[in-house]
């Protein structure tokens, strides 16, 4: 049986002017790639197996007896389906990938290779401790040096991701006012945070209030001051701000919220602009999480895995979740679990994931750090910088800056659509930007900023790359101001044109389904 | 340092053009008191390649290898062999170094795959649609609890004794602070699962009955009476696989009647990873799509008429809905989809079938032959590729004596239940078509030694 009986069809050539049409709907190097389930069928494995032993069946009664559906494919066909496929994504080892918050650096190879090796690759979470001592050093190792770079007090290592590790940040807050008895029930968070700031604290029970930002994109401090109350279980903060902006009244904010009875959670997401410069643990933070996948170069893999430690205060370090690792006089590392967290860590509010964490993500985040060391991590701080006000002064007079009059920025610069012509929005901008062989910056985020394009180069881009950039975004820049109606029609030499998004949420389409059987021709 | 482009002449020239005297004029925000004058203190400098992987490979012989011992460990992340091609796969730049699908023209490669991993997802589940991916299996079971309170509007959750210990540890932490009432027990050492129990405790105020599927101890038990009689109380069914190439023999949750279903999918194409990254699965009713948490990529036309995909629903996630979203989830799990979409497309049905064949034979073949050493019984009826054994002797310090002799031997229930002392005799076996006949024979040895 073929799950797909019709057979794929190519997509209807197009006619460009002066184009021929092609036969298979390919352009050369640009390859149409039709569904697994159009190719494939449940006859076809791409795996050998020995020979199947036989056995009294166990399974209950239950054996499946109805096809599932799934395509096979020949190993030829499969890696050739899925190198096809690739060639239709952008990525950080083509080209500038400025997407703001993001943080998409260079993903060093060693990093993979290292988390290849058996030793951490082909090892069970619940093998017995002795048997992964190596695996605990690692995960103990980077605890340690993420302490040491936030001046914190110590670090929750099993958050799977930086929403996760918000989660974890404020279930410490949490955890920490109930033990003290104190029933707060409200959040402040910037109108400028990322969507996981407010969607966490929703999660864990709070009501989120915004807190108004002033004429410099920065925290309103008096506004801020004037809202705090007992009512106030924490404030989230993210430092360097979603505009690109440090908050020079961090310890204020801090001092304020402490004397107000709440928590300062900062959203660590923008870390990579301030490691080595200065310690969050130095501006009165009380939690801030560290994403692995931006920071510390673990790759984004197209939307995960990530990683999302969480790095606490004393006052928060008691509730900590479980499982964490401690080091033990005599050098061996053992595994604290609910078992020994009664004699050990008693207020722990308990366990946020099955196992350990990302292993994977450790081993590549901490080759990442020995790599560059303390003033290579340095030099990472001041080369991202460097790079953002870079662009923010080549670009500040053909676009809006709103913030480039006070000062400089930090590792990403902000600008905004005013100016452009009528009609004229960041997606047209960003849309031509694709044409020009880059991979946009982050579109109306933060929404403070009208038409906002956050724009974070990284430190490991060189200065050849960020000129081209930059006389690309000029050039479009001019376009998107004159009114030039082909950049309506962009991007014209992606694998797709714009898509209708509007219609794949009208009628969700979200998994394949097989077509009716051809009627057999009379 | 080789991963910064700049040199010190860009940097001045940088500079210049910004109209900075030096760098730290670029951090003149940063409160004088709280910068850092002498850098990292107590860190070393950079480091070469050679030195790092020096370093990292020291720590990585330290462990004893899964691959290198007769091993048998499960109990929520299983030992496959993956092939070689589905590595290769995944460290391709345009997948491994590209991020969420925002921009969807330059990201169909990424965008079509999770359309794929949706559909092979939902139809192994046997589920309408499934999402692209969370964080992991445990991750997931919380979500799916979530997900059901915000359709029937009822906070109970009955929680089966055969789900996972970690996954009910997650469970009771949300619970704590976001009101969910959650009603659980300890397994018991019997060839029977708590189905009676979980039928009988549905009311009213039922919001869900969680069911792992196999279970913690690796018994298989029919959903359909389960299902009916949540339905007749108007809850749902949340079934949870922990390991699904168990899908390739047995029934899916979805045709016996579970409503969200969700799981690991680590067993296919990601590897042990010491608990990490994994893969969280996701499949539930289409009607129940728009309570669903996580990403979705769905199909659609460009300007042009050519199919396409794009992230779609998305005013259920956070970076729309803020404090109103179905969860707080952003990043999830994208390469390891990939790999588990790569993995699986490379069995198709004929292979993942004949995969789960070969697995269940060996499971059973050791069963019986561990099971006839004296004092050793099987506590199972059912299972698939897990079963559980009762010892004659404690499970823990056994597991700890077969280590010693280089054998990984399982999981005991001591390690997983610490406190439960009626369950210490508990020892559960995962057996794989990665375990070859020695390693049966060492550890049918090594297990007699111990026990006497």
């Amino acid at each position: 049986m073929t799950v797909n009986p019709s057979g794929w069809r190519p997509s209807t050539p197009v006619d460009e002017p002066g184009e021929q049409a092609t036969v298979t709907g390919n352009r050369g190097l640009m390859l149409e790639e039709p569904l697994l389930f159009e190719i494939g069928d449940i006859e076809t494995t791409g795996v050998d197996f020995a020979d199947v032993e036989t056995a009294a069946s166990r399974l209950g009664g239950l054996e499946r007896s109805a096809p599932i559906g799934l395509a096979g494919l020949s190993e030829p066909e499969a890696v050739r389906h899925y190198t096809r496929l690739s060639r239709q994504n952008y990525a950080i080892d083509l080209g500038l990938f400025p997407l703001g918050s993001c943080t998409m650096k260079h993903n060093p190879r060693l990093n993979e290779k290292v988390a290849r090796l058996p030793g951490f690759a082909d090892i069970h979470p619940l093998q017995p401790v002795d048997t992964v001592q190596g695996a605990l050093e690692v995960i103990h190792e980077l605890a340690e040096w993420l302490i040491d770079l936030t001046g914190m007090y110590g670090v929750a290592m099993s958050p799977k991701a930086g929403a996760h590790g918000e989660l974890c940040g404020l279930l410490c807050i949490r955890a920490a006012l109930e033990a003290r008895g104190d029933a707060r029930s409200v959040v402040l968070v910037p109108e400028s945070a990322h969507g996981t700031n407010p969607a966490t604290a929703a999660f864990v029970g709070y009501r989120v209030e915004n807190i108004p930002a002033n004429a410099a994109g920065r925290v309103d401090l008096e506004a801020l001051r004037k809202r705090l109350g007992p009512d106030v279980a924490a404030v989230m903060i993210t430092n360097p701000n979603t505009c690109g902006l440090f908050e020079p009244d961090m310890i204020a904010i801090s001092e304020a919220v402490h004397a107000a009875g709440g928590f300062v959670y900062c959203d660590g997401a923008n870390f990579n602009a301030i490691v080595g410069k200065v310690r969050p643990g130095d501006l009165g933070i009380d939690a801030m999480h560290i994403n692995l996948h931006k920071t510390f170069s673990t790759p984004h893999g197209g939307g995960g895995p990530g990683s999302g430690p969480v790095v606490v205060s004393e006052a928060l370090a008691p509730y900590g979740p479980l499982p964490f690792v401690a080091r033990m006089p005599d050098g061996t590392y053992r595994l604290v679990e609910e078992e020994s967290a009664a004699e050990i860590h008693p207020q722990a509010f308990g366990r946020m994931v099955a196992f350990h964490g990302q292993m994977g993500m450790f081993t590549r985040a901490l080759a990442y750090i020995l790599s560059h060391g303390a003033d290579g991590l340095r030099q990472v701080a001041e080369d991202a910088v460097l790079n953002a006000n870079y662009i923010l002064r080549s670009l500040e007079d053909v676009l809006d800056a709103p913030f480039a009059a006070s000062g400089p920025c930090m590792h990403e610069a902000i600008f905004s659509d005013r100016g452009f012509a009528e009609g004229f929005s960041t997606i047209d901008l960003a849309k031509a930007l694709i044409d020009e062989g880059f991979h946009p910056m982050t579109m109306y985020f933060p929404l403070v900023v009208h038409g906002a394009m956050l724009v974070e180069p990284t430190e490991t881009e060189s200065r050849a790359a960020l000129d081209q950039f930059i006389a690309a975004m000029r050039a479009i820049a001019e376009r998107a101001k004159a009114g030039d109606p082909s950049l309506k029609a962009a991007p014209i030499h992606a694998p797709r044109r714009r898509l209708d998004e509007t219609l794949a949420a009208r009628k969700p389409v979200l998994t394949y389904r097989d077509p009716e059987p051809a009627r057999a021709v009379e | 340092m080789r991963y910064l482009p700049l040199s010190d002449a860009d940097r001045g020239a940088m500079l210049d053009v910004i109209g900075a005297g030096s760098i730290d004029e670029l951090f003149r925000d940063v409160p004088e008191a709280a910068r850092l004058k002498d850098g990292i203190p107590g860190r070393p400098d950079h480091a070469s390649e050679l030195s790092v992987e020096r370093q990292l490979t020291a720590m990585a012989r330290k462990n004893l290898v899964a691959g290198e011992a007769p091993f048998f460990l499960g109990c929520g992340a299983y030992r496959h062999h993956v092939p070689a091609s589905v590595d290769h796969i995944i460290q391709r730049g345009e997948f491994l170094t590209s991020y969420t699908p925002y921009q969807p023209e330059i990201a169909q490669g990424t965008l079509q795959v999770l359309f794929e991993f949706q559909t092979q997802v939902a139809r192994l589940y046997g589920c309408e649609v499934a999402n692209a991916s969370m964080y992991d299996g445990s991750t997931a079971c919380w979500e799916a609890i979530g997900m059901a309170r915000r359709i029937t509007r009822r906070s109970k959750s009955i929680l089966s004794s055969g789900l996972h210990p970690h996954y009910v540890s997650v469970a009771n932490t949300m619970a704590r602070f976001t009101g969910d009432v959650l009603d659980t027990a300890l397994p018991e050492l019997a060839a029977g699962t708590d189905a009676e129990r979980l039928i009988a405790s549905i009311d009213g105020e039922t919001s869900a009955v969680v069911v792992q599927y196999p279970d913690i101890l690796g018994r298989i038990a029919d959903l359909s009476p389960i299902a009916e009689a949540a339905h007749a109380a108007g809850a749902l069914l949340i079934a949870v696989v922990t390991e699904p190439v168990a899908l390739g023999l047995i029934r899916s949750p979805g045709e016996m009647g579970a409503d969200i279903v969700v799981g690991e999918g680590q067993s296919i194409g990601v590897g042990l990873q010491f608990g990490g990254p994994y893969v969280g699965l996701f499949a539930c009713r289409e009607k129940h799509v728009r309570q669903m948490p996580g990403r979705l990529a769905g199909e659609t036309v460009d300007a042009q008429g050519k199919r396409g995909f794009v992230l779609t629903l998305s005013t259920r996630e956070q970076h729309i809905r803020r404090e109103k979203a179905t969860s707080n989830i952003c990043t999830n799990s994208g390469l390891c989809a990939l790999a588990f979409s790569v993995h699986m497309s490379l069995l198709g049905e004929k292979g993942l079938r004949r995969l789960a064949e070969i697995n269940h034979a060996r499971a059973a073949k050791v069963a019986e032959r561990l099971s006839a050493i004296p004092g050793v019984s099987l506590v199972n009826d059912s299972f698939f590729n897990e079963f559980t054994l009762r010892l004659p002797v404690e499970a823990r310090p056994a597991v700890r004596a077969l280590a010693d002799r280089g054998i990984l031997g399982g999981v005991s229930l001591g390690r997983l239940y610490p406190g439960a002392d009626l369950l210490h005799a508990g020892l559960v076996v995962a057996v794989t078509e990665t375990v070859t006949d020695e390693d049966v024979d060492a550890f049918e040895a090594g297990l007699k030694e111990v026990v006497q």
